[in-house]
């Protein structure tokens, strides 16, 4: 049972602040975390491996300093960390992070569980999974809450709405996981140890994943930034004043008069 | 400046108005709007022609169509599709083209004709037994198989978990851009869809084009697109296409679908909302948001705060990371307003807000703001509605 599990640094967007002067993000002191759908997935897949036993190899698209989250993943339990690292990757959308990440597990071979996070907290979109799977032609489960493995397939509860489905694909199959899946963990102090002496961040470029360079980066991406801006407040409203029976009973009058509240 | 023609009412073969004279039998252009023309008009002489501009209009264009997914679960839409549709309507008026749904069904049972009521010139209809349910590849292989063939420039999905399950997939095997939970959706230049989606947890909102590959495809968040009104007289076009299915082209094997038997909380749908947040200070004092929510006949909403104090179900949370909502009524009881919960709220008509602290961000969305306790004002406002 070999497991790749994809995962993606992404700023805190609970520790996201906004310029007021100039409408962008700060980025600087923001801290970096995993993402924390992609923690539940790799946590998930070491729970698998553990029991299935088999190669656990966790890859991340990024900069550099991406590489702090492969050694988390690896103090987790992870065998091995690949970090795809190359300018050519850089401002991929969607689509083209897909090329890029299915390149790169065609490229690692052999696998049977691909097991990705629902979606990353920075762009919430929820898409590169289902794309990768795509891009292998391999079944996908999206949204999943419990996986279990037996006999070369993978049953899973896929969460929906208003309840969930019981799906069934056989191996390989790729699952995106979200956080109901499994509990939290952190790395233990001898994982953290083992994570920076005894393994290893190999890093891949473009040509490493054999990845098509006319279907990754920026120029190849079909969507793009047209602009970016703050949400813009509504238009500021007005405080009542007054003591607190005369506010009331302001608000009820607009509220008879808008036809809110009926019958009285 | 109008456009005339001399009535059959008219005794006359021939009018002189004001040194214009227009005979019985012609059609003219361009008449200056004087006392003259006005009078003859209103005494039946003069009948005003329709602007022939408007007449094109209503003649769509083919092809290029503005499609969305007409997701069903049990043989009935998903209300997000209704508000897609009213949006897909005024794009492709933009456009001057159709809008066509696609709806994977086993049996259409008047589905289609209320799809029309709702906008769609075009229904593009498959009947399966295999599409009874939900199932990625099916789903996949039918809509990537009839955008191949139709050519849609536009393509709209609601951002469900079907839909954010779907459209990926169709995505990337038919190369082309998808961007994902839009909360806005315009025509801009070169007639390229602008597509308006919050990221960074709502703190940033970006604007997306798909400017080469076709078709230009989103997701979009329920419950922000406004539902036009139904319109049973309007016309449409029912078109049943066929799909060559089979067992072999499922991948991925739906064995049960479970309900959760547990109150459903419809914040999506709800017309009012009444939420609490961490100014409740405890568990128990959520009741007063329930008891004021009970008279208004309104759902129970939530701050994050609230829900992560334990103090309600996430079910009721609103916000970039909850629902997002947009009801006539969204009053808004202790809570202080961070980015993420004005993300899910902020397009309800009328927000009222009641908060102790007066600088409260919550003030710069609320139509009506109350900086007064919470514990004072609710009982009071509990107390006028009892009474009427």
């Amino acid at each position: 049972m070999n497991i790749i599990v994809c995962v993606k640094q992404v700023p805190d967007t609970n520790e996201v602040k906004i310029d007021q002067k100039t409408g962008t993000l700060v980025r600087e002191g923001v801290p970096t975390i995993m993402n924390p759908d992609d923690k539940h997935a790799l946590i998930e897949a070491v729970k698998i491996k553990n029991k299935h036993k088999g190669e656990l190899t966790v890859v991340s698209m990024g900069p550099p300093q991406a590489e702090e989250a492969l050694r988390e993943a690896l103090a987790l339990g992870a065998d091995e960390a690949i970090l795809l690292c190359d300018r050519a990757f850089a401002g991929s959308d969607t689509w083209a992070t897909a090329n890029a990440l299915g390149s790169a597990i065609k490229a690692i071979g052999n696998y049977d569980l691909l097991l990705f996070g629902r979606q990353a907290i920075d762009g919430d979109t929820a898409q590169v999974g289902p794309q990768v799977a795509e891009f292998l032609n391999v079944p996908q489960i999206t949204y999943a809450q419990k996986i279990e493995i037996s006999d070369g397939k993978v049953k899973a509860e896929r969460q929906m709405e208003e309840g969930y489905e019981v799906i069934e694909a056989k191996l390989p199959c790729l699952v995106t996981c979200i956080s109901e899946i499994n509990e939290t963990e952190y790395p233990t102090l001898d994982g953290i140890k083992e994570a920076y002496r005894n393994k290893k961040v190999g890093v891949w470029n473009a040509d490493d994943a054999k990845a098509d360079k006319s279907k990754i980066g920026l120029l190849s991406s079909p969507t793009s930034v047209k602009k970016s801006f703050t949400p813009p407040a509504k238009g500021q409203g007005q405080i009542l004043r007054g003591t607190t029976k005369d506010v009331v009973k302001r608000i009820v009058s607009i509220l008879k008069e808008k036809e809110l509240v009926g019958g009285f | 400046m109008v456009k005339v023609k001399v009535s059959v009412n008219c005794p006359e073969t021939h009018l002189n108005l004001g040194g214009i004279v227009l005979i019985k039998g012609n059609n003219f252009e361009d008449v200056p709007d004087m006392p003259e023309i006005r009078q003859s008009i209103d005494s039946g002489y003069l009948e005003v022609l329709k602007e022939e501009k408007t007449e094109v209009k209503e003649k769509k264009k083919e092809g290029d169509e503005v499609l969305v997914f007409a997701e069903q679960r049990n043989g009935r839409i998903a209300r997000v599709v209704f508000e897609l549709l009213g949006k897909a309507r005024e794009l492709a008026d933009k456009l001057n083209v159709k809008t066509a749904v696609i709806l994977s069904v086993d049996k259409d049972n008047e589905l289609s004709k209320e799809l029309i009521s709702y906008g769609a010139d075009k229904v593009y209809i498959f009947e399966n037994p295999l599409l009874k349910n939900y199932q990625t590849d099916l789903y996949a292989k039918v809509i990537c198989e009839h955008i191949k063939k139709e050519k849609p420039q536009i393509v709209l999905y609601g951002a469900t978990h079907i839909g954010r399950d779907l459209a990926p997939r169709i995505a990337q095997r038919i190369n082309t851009g998808l961007t994902a939970d839009c909360t806005g959706l315009d025509i801009t230049e070169g007639n390229l869809l602008l597509q308006t989606r919050p990221a960074f947890g709502g703190n940033l909102m970006a604007q997306i084009i798909c400017r080469k590959h076709r078709p230009q495809m989103s997701t979009v968040r329920p419950g922000v697109m406004k539902i036009k009104e139904k319109d049973a007289n309007r016309k449409g076009e029912i078109v049943k296409v066929s799909a060559e299915l089979s067992e072999k082209d499922m991948m991925v094997k739906i064995l049960d679908i479970v309900k959760e038997a547990k109150k459903k909380v419809n914040l999506e749908e709800a017309e009012i909302i009444v939420s609490g947040g961490r100014g409740l200070g405890k568990k128990e004092n959520f009741k007063l948001i329930e008891e004021l929510a009970k008279l208004l006949n309104a759902e129970v909403g939530a701050s994050r705060a609230a829900v992560d104090s334990g103090w309600i179900a996430k079910e009721h949370q609103v916000g970039q990371t909850g629902k997002t909502v947009s009801p006539k009524l969204y009053i808004a009881v202790g809570i202080s307003g961070a980015i993420q919960h004005k993300a899910g709220m902020q397009n309800s008509d009328l927000i009222i807000a009641i908060n102790k602290d007066p600088d409260a961000p919550i003030f710069e969305v609320a139509d009506y703001g109350i900086a007064d306790d919470l514990f004072k004002v609710v009982p009071e406002m509990i107390s006028a509605l009892t009474k009427g």
